[in-house]
C-alpha cells in the first residue's frame, strides 16, 4: 500500500490505576492504517479494543508510546489541542447515537462547525453544509426532527452526517450498529462502505462478526495486545450511496 | 467560539427548562428588587425629612427639653416651661423671634357645620414669621390676646372654607368642645409644609391651650411646659453665640450646671446631620438585608448549576468529542448562570421600580428611585452570576470526555 498514514501507533500503552493496582488495557500497540482503508477492531470485552477507540480518538492520552494521526504525534498534547484535533481530524459515531436531545437534526450536524475556531463559514454556508451532509446520509426529509422523533438507524445516519461535516481524516465508529436491529444496522454499515469507497478512512469497534464483514481488515484484540490483524476478503456491495451524492465532495 | 454563538448555546440550554431557570431567577429578582425598592423608600424618607427641615425656616435653633431629669413621665417635658421662651426672647441678644407650640385635636364647630378632629395649636405670635407662613385676612392674635388669655381664632385657610364657605369666617364664634373662640383672622394658603398640612389647624394663643384644650394626661399634670421652643436669629452667624445665650439663661433659671442641661439647643445644620446619619445607617442596615438576599439568590443559582452539570454531562461529554476545548465548555456554562443573574437582574429592576411606585400609591409613603441603587443592584447580581457560576463552569469544564460520554 502506497496510500499515506492516516493511524501510525509506536508501542502504545495504557495503563489504568495508580499505585499497587495496575491494570494494562494496551501494552505495546503498534498499527499502521492507511488512508482509505476500512478496519474493524474486533475482541471480547476487556479485550482493550474500547481503549484503543478512545486513544485513536484523541479522547486520551497513552501512558506510554507514540501515537501519529495523519503525520502528527498526538501522544501527548494538551486538552485544548486534543479538543481541536477531535474536531478537525476526527469524526465520532457512537452506540448510542449521543445526539443532543431538543435539538433538531440540522443544528445537531452543524455542532462541531460551532467549535471550528476558524469561523471560516458564514452561518448560512454552515446550513447549507450541514443539509448536504444529511443528504448524504439518505436524510434531506428528517432536516428539522429532533432525535427524539427518529428512529435508530435515521439517528445513526444523523450521527454520521454530524462525524463528516468537518472533513476529518478518519471516522471512528464504536458499536454502530450495536442499538440497531439488522436490518438497519446492515444499510448503516451500507452507508459506512460507500463513504469509504469514496475516500473516508474509517475504524470500527464491534463484536459482531456480520458487522466486521462489511470491513477490508479484521484487527483482533486480546488481553490488551494485538491477537490477528488480517485483510477481509468479503465486501458487500453498497447500495445507498448514489453517485450524485459523490460529487458533492 | 463567537460570543454570540456563546450566548446562543446558552440561552438554548436555559430555554429548556424555562420554569426551572424562572425559579432560578427569582433569587435575583427578589434581590435587586428589594435593593431598589428599600433604597428608593429610605430616599423618599430622606428627601421629606430634608424638605420639613428647610420649610422650618432658616436660621433656626430648637431649644428641646432632654431625658436628663427625672423619669419617664418628665421625659417628653423636661424642664422647659413656657416662660423660658419669654425669658429667651427678652435677655438674649440676636433673637429675632421665639415660638412655642403645644397642640390638642378637637372638633371645631363653627355655625352649622362641625369638622373632626382638627389640630389646634397653641403658638405664640412670632409664628407666622418663624414659620414663614402668611395672615391671608383680618390679623393674627397679639401679644396681648397671648397675656389676656383672648379665646381668638385664626383658621387655616382650608378649615375655614370647610365650616363657612364663601361668607366670611372673621367674626364667627367656632366651638371647640366647650370652648368658643372669636375668629379674628384667616390664614393664606399655604399648601403642605412638609407632611404637615397648616391649611386645615386651627391657631389660638398658647395660653388658651394651656387653659383649655390641655386634654393630654401629662400636659395637664406639668401646666404650662412646652416640648419646643423655636428661636429664630437675627443671622446666621449668630447662632453660636445665640446658642450659648440660651444655655446660660436657661441654666440659671432652671438652676443646673452648664455640664448637666437639662434641655439641648440645636441648629437646623445639627438636626440635618442627625437626619442623615440615622438615614445613612438605615440605609447601610437595608443595604445589608438586600445584599444577603442577593446571596442568597446567587447560592440558588449555584445550586441550580451544579445540578444542571451533572444532569448534563452526556451532552458536555458530546460537545467534548466534536471539539470542544475546555474553555468553550467552561464558557456555555459560566454564561448561563450569567443570563440567569442577568435577565433576574433586568426583572428585578423592572419589579423594583413597579414595587416602589406601588408602595408609594399605596403605603402611603414617598418613595424616591435612585439610579445609583438601580446600577448597583444589578452589577451585584452580574457579580453574584459570575462568582456563583463560576464554580459550576469550572467543573463543567474538567469533565473527562470519556467518563461523560459513559454517563447516563
Amino acid at each position: 500500500m502506497d496510500k499515506p498514514e492516516i493511524i501510525k501507533t509506536i508501542n502504545l500503552t495504557k495503563i489504568y490505576g495508580m499505585g499497587d493496582i495496575q491494570v494494562k488495557a494496551l501494552e505495546d500497540i503498534s498499527i499502521e492504517i492507511r488512508a482509505s482503508e476500512f478496519v474493524a477492531i474486533m475482541g471480547p470485552s476487556g479485550s482493550g479494543k474500547s481503549t484503543m477507540m478512545n486513544m485513536l480518538g484523541c479522547l486520551d492520552h497513552p501512558t506510554s508510546g507514540q501515537y501519529f494521526l495523519a503525520g502528527e504525534d498526538v501522544s501527548q498534547l494538551n486538552k485544548i489541542q486534543l479538543a481541536k484535533i477531535r474536531n478537525k481530524q476526527i469524526g465520532f459515531v457512537f452506540q448510542s447515537y449521543n445526539l443532543l436531545p431538543r435539538t433538531t437534526a440540522l443544528e445537531n450536524v452543524m455542532l462541531p462547525l460551532i467549535y471550528d475556531g476558524n469561523d471560516h463559514f458564514t452561518e448560512s454556508e454552515q446550513r447549507v453544509r450541514a443539509e448536504t451532509m444529511l443528504e448524504l446520509v439518505g436524510l434531506p426529509d428528517r432536516m428539522h426532527h429532533h432525535p427524539q422523533e427518529l428512529s435508530g438507524g435515521q439517528s445513526q445516519r444523523v450521527a454520521i452526517a454530524r462525524a463528516l461535516i468537518n472533513d476529518p481524516v478518519l471516522l471512528l465508529a464504536d458499536e454502530p450498529t450495536g442499538n440497531l436491529d439488522s436490518h438497519s444496522g446492515n444499510e448503516i454499515m451500507e452507508l459506512l462502505s460507500g463513504l469509504n469507497q469514496r475516500g473516508t478512512t474509517i475504524v470500527i469497534v464491534t463484536h459482531e462478526d456480520d458487522i466486521a464483514a462489511f470491513t477490508r481488515r479484521v484487527i483482533h484484540f486480546r488481553d490488551g495486545h494485538i491477537q490477528t490483524d488480517h485483510l477481509n476478503g468479503h465486501r458487500p456491495v453498497p447500495t445507498h450511496i448514489t453517485e450524485e451524492s459523490h460529487a458533492t465532495f | 467560539m463567537r460570543p454570540s454563538k456563546v450566548i446562543r448555546i446558552a440561552s438554548q440550554g436555559l430555554n429548556r427548562n424555562k420554569m426551572r431557570s424562572l425559579l432560578t431567577m427569582l433569587g435575583v429578582i427578589i434581590g435587586v428588587a428589594a435593593v431598589i425598592i428599600m433604597v428608593s423608600i429610605s430616599r423618599g424618607t430622606e428627601a421629606t425629612i430634608e424638605e420639613q427641615i428647610t420649610t422650618l425656616g432658616t436660621n433656626l435653633l430648637y431649644v428641646q427639653a432632654s431625658m436628663l431629669r427625672g423619669g419617664p413621665a418628665q421625659a417628653q417635658t423636661g424642664g422647659l416651661v413656657y416662660d423660658d421662651a419669654f425669658a429667651i426672647a427678652e435677655n438674649v441678644a440676636g433673637v429675632k423671634g421665639v415660638v412655642v407650640e403645644q397642640s390638642a385635636t378637637g372638633d371645631v364647630k363653627g355655625g352649622s357645620v362641625t369638622v373632626e378632629d382638627v389640630t389646634i395649636l397653641g403658638t405664640t405670635t412670632d409664628f407666622p414669621s418663624v414659620r414663614d407662613i402668611e395672615v391671608g385676612n383680618g390679623r393674627y392674635f397679639t401679644d396681648t390676646d397671648l397675656d389676656r388669655t383672648q379665646k381668638v381664632a385664626v383658621l387655616g385657610a382650608t378649615l375655614a372654607e370647610e365650616l363657612y364657605g364663601e361668607t366670611t369666617a372673621i367674626g364667627q364664634i367656632v366651638t371647640v368642645g366647650n370652648v368658643k373662640l372669636t375668629v379674628v383672622g384667616v390664614m393664606a394658603e399655604s399648601g403642605m409644609t412638609g407632611s404637615v398640612d397648616y391649611d386645615t389647624y386651627l391657631f389660638t394663643p398658647i395660653t388658651v391651650v394651656f387653659d383649655k384644650f390641655n386634654f393630654d394626661m401629662f400636659a395637664r399634670m406639668f401646666g404650662d411646659s412646652v416640648r419646643v421652643i423655636y428661636v429664630e436669629v437675627e443671622d446666621k452667624t449668630l447662632i453660636d453665640q445665640v446658642t450659648y445665650g440660651i444655655e446660660v439663661l436657661l441654666a440659671k433659671r432652671h438652676d443646673v450646671s452648664l455640664d448637666s442641661l437639662d434641655f439641648v439647643v440645636r441648629s437646623q445644620d445639627d438636626i440635618i446631620e442627625t437626619q442623615e446619619s440615622t438615614t445613612a445607617a438605615f440605609r447601610s442596615l437595608l443595604g445589608w438585608v438586600a445584599g444577603v438576599s442577593l446571596i442568597v439568590g446567587g447560592i440558588g443559582i449555584m445550586n441550580i448549576m451544579m445540578v444542571s452539570v451533572t444532569e448534563r454531562t452526556r451532552e458536555i461529554g458530546i460537545r467534548q468529542s466534536v471539539g470542544a476545548t475546555p474553555n468553550d465548555i467552561r464558557w456555555q456554562f459560566l454564561t448561563e448562570a450569567l443570563l440567569l443573574s442577568l435577565v433576574g437582574g433586568v426583572i428585578g429592576v423592572l419589579a423594583g421600580i413597579g414595587g416602589s411606585w406601588l408602595f408609594g400609591k399605596l403605603g402611603d409613603m414617598r418613595t424616591v428611585v435612585a439610579l445609583s441603587s438601580i446600577l448597583l443592584a444589578f452589577g451585584s447580581a452580574a457579580a453574584v452570576g459570575i462568582f456563583f457560576g463560576f464554580y459550576p463552569a469550572n467543573k463543567a469544564a474538567q469533565l473527562d470526555p470519556i467518563e461523560a460520554l459513559r454517563h447516563e
